[in-house]
């Protein structure tokens, strides 16, 4: 594998006096899905809240050779690393193309109106839908909207917390069959899953969390294989 | 009471609650996009209102001295947020923008000031002076600090007020001014005549409520205020800054602070401190709007302004006390009509 696109080495993630993340390495490369799968509050989402900047990370995080440590929220998206988070956290009382259009805030017009018709095309009933207010959507739309708003802003990196949380299995198929199409298009995706079946079919590796640590890591079939892995997550 | 002064009062109280719906419009914008409750709204007034009124005497007013030192303390602030990560565009904007602007402010006013001065162009000058005032509060007072809760962003806001008001009294003395009225036109409307300050008044008030209307309906830096409002969390991971959302929030209060400012002071003579109370009333009216509802807050600003104009008729010792008691019923019903709340905890 070349040079990492996303290397987190050694990293740690506080509330207080409690470690929710410890000591965790992790890289994602380009043109890679990577999930990480874990049961609930294992500190999937504290880390990814870390890696974006919503929670304080100590340790090392570098994002294409940047080290992104010291940068706001902000400065970590317009470096192309975009997260679609476990609430969404969507402008509800807007309408579905203004939560789009803005998602494409730092993006020049002209570039943002060829990607919304990218974004259009890739979630069909956003468009059917353009004109509605976000809150007024389904749990399955909202999602959507939520992926489509983070494409908008041109990520490298696409980290996606629980996608399928709260969908019909038929819907979070669908969220999954995305998720394989948008690495054809040349997006890596971080995958953190409860779904770890669905999860490790898409992926190409995963880590395994458990208490803030990963105790396992390494291709997906290989890790699905785990007897471990088997019991605790698959069910079989 | 005949039908005569019954529609001077009316008159009288549209006007004054057209302003405050201005202000009080400010103040609902202010807060939904940065939770702050912002005091010092006042201050724009007055600042606008005596930068407007020296510029008529043909003077230099001290507002445009106070824009250099907040740009420098501004630019400061820039400078040490800075020493972590330090990359030269934002150096350079922060360079323009809180140095150079105001120098350019400064010496565009010097070479142009004098007491022959067309009235438009007063009025477009103090509004170009007063305008960067907004966003520099926002970097020095709250941008450090916006995280904060509600309560203590609130207590920031007393500071920045007592701050202000100490500053206008450096710039512009104890002493009132008054300005010329835009307008010396007038028109009677039945039995009242109609001042063209007052057709003003409501000529410009309606235009930028109108404008505002447009900003954040059809553009998207107005679109962008309202995501920060609306989930500041989307809005940071969408890549708009939370500082950038605050600082043009504080652009647009200073603004409508200073045209109310202008819009005031050839009606009444504006000291130091007129604008607190001023500003005050702007805040009785956003609370009846419950600091959320930009058409109850316009609708409430007017019940103020007509409830002071009858007040000032039939009781003038406790004009003020009657239009801050308006309040006492809309805080009973609001408490009684929603649930207890716990005190917030971020």
């Amino acid at each position: 594998m070349s040079e990492p696109l996303l290397s987190v080495v050694r990293a740690s993630v506080a509330y207080g006096n409690v470690e929710a993340v410890r000591s965790v390495s992790l890289d994602v490369g380009q043109n890679e899905i990577v999930t990480i799968i874990g049961a609930n509050g294992a500190g999937k989402t504290t880390l990814l809240n870390a890696i974006i900047g919503i929670q304080r990370l100590k340790g090392g995080l570098t994002f294409g050779s940047r080290d992104l440590t010291t940068l706001e929220i902000e400065d970590r998206v317009a470096t192309g690393l975009c997260l679609v988070p476990e609430h969404r956290e969507l402008f509800g009382a807007m309408p579905v193309e203004d939560n789009l259009r803005l998602g494409g805030f730092r993006i020049k017009a002209a570039q943002s109106a060829a990607t919304l018709e990218k974004v259009f095309a890739l979630f069909p009933r956003l468009k059917e839908r353009r004109r509605q207010l976000a809150g007024t959507l389904s749990g399955g739309e909202q999602q959507m909207l939520a992926m489509g708003r983070a494409l908008m802003g041109h990520p490298r990196l696409l980290m996606l917390d629980e996608p399928s949380l709260g969908l019909a299995p038929r819907i979070a198929a669908d969220i999954f069959r995305t998720v394989a199409e948008l690495k054809r298009s040349g997006v890596s995706i971080l995958l953190v899953e409860q779904n770890a079946r669905a999860a490790l079919q898409v992926a190409d590796r995963a880590y395994v969390m458990e208490l803030g640590e990963f105790i396992l890591d390494g291709p997906a079939d290989e890790v699905a294989a785990d007897p471990r892995v088997a019991a605790s997550y698959l069910g079989v | 009471m005949d039908t005569t002064i019954l529609l001077f009062l009316l008159q009288d109280g549209i006007t004054n609650g057209a302003i405050y719906a201005l202000l009080g419009l400010a103040l609902v914008l202010v807060f939904a996009v940065t939770r702050v409750i912002l005091i010092p709204q006042g201050e724009f007034v007055t600042f606008g209102a005596l930068t407007y009124a020296t510029l008529a005497a043909g003077k230099l007013p001290g507002t445009v001295w106070l824009a250099v030192l907040m740009g420098a303390i501004a630019f400061a602030f820039d400078l040490w947020s800075m020493r972590l990560s330090f990359r030269l565009a934002p150096l350079l904007r922060s360079v323009v923008l809180n140095l150079l602007l105001p120098l350019a402010i400064l010496a565009l006013t010097s070479a142009v000031v004098g007491p022959t001065n067309a009235i438009a162009m007063n009025v477009l000058l103090s509004l170009v002076i007063v305008a960067p005032l907004g966003p520099f509060l926002y970097r020095i007072v709250y941008q450090p600090m916006a995280e904060a809760s509600v309560l203590t962003l609130l207590i920031a806001s007393v500071g920045a007020h007592f701050a202000l008001l100490g500053l206008g009294l450096v710039f512009f003395g104890a002493e009132g001014l008054r300005g010329p009225a835009l307008s010396s036109a007038s028109v009677t409307l039945g039995p009242v005549p109609i001042s063209g300050q007052a057709l003003a008044v409501y000529g410009v008030t309606t235009g930028l409520i109108v404008a505002l209307w447009l900003f954040f309906g059809y553009t998207l830096y107005g679109k962008a205020l309202r995501a920060t409002a609306v989930n500041r969390i989307g809005a940071r991971l969408a890549g708009i800054r939370t500082s950038l959302s605050g600082q043009l929030a504080f652009l647009l209060a200073a603004i409508i602070g200073a045209v109310s400012g202008i819009l005031i002071v050839p009606i009444t003579t504006i000291y130091y401190d007129t604008g607190f109370l001023i500003g005050l009333k702007g805040f009785v009216a956003a609370i009846i709007g419950g600091l959320v509802s930009y058409p109850l807050t316009a609708l409430a600003a007017i019940l103020v302004g007509c409830v002071e104009a009858f007040s000032s008729f039939y009781a003038s010792n406790y004009k003020e006390a009657i239009v801050f008691t308006l309040l006492l019923p809309v805080l009973i019903l609001r408490s009684l009509a929603a649930p207890a709340v716990e005190e917030e905890h971020d």
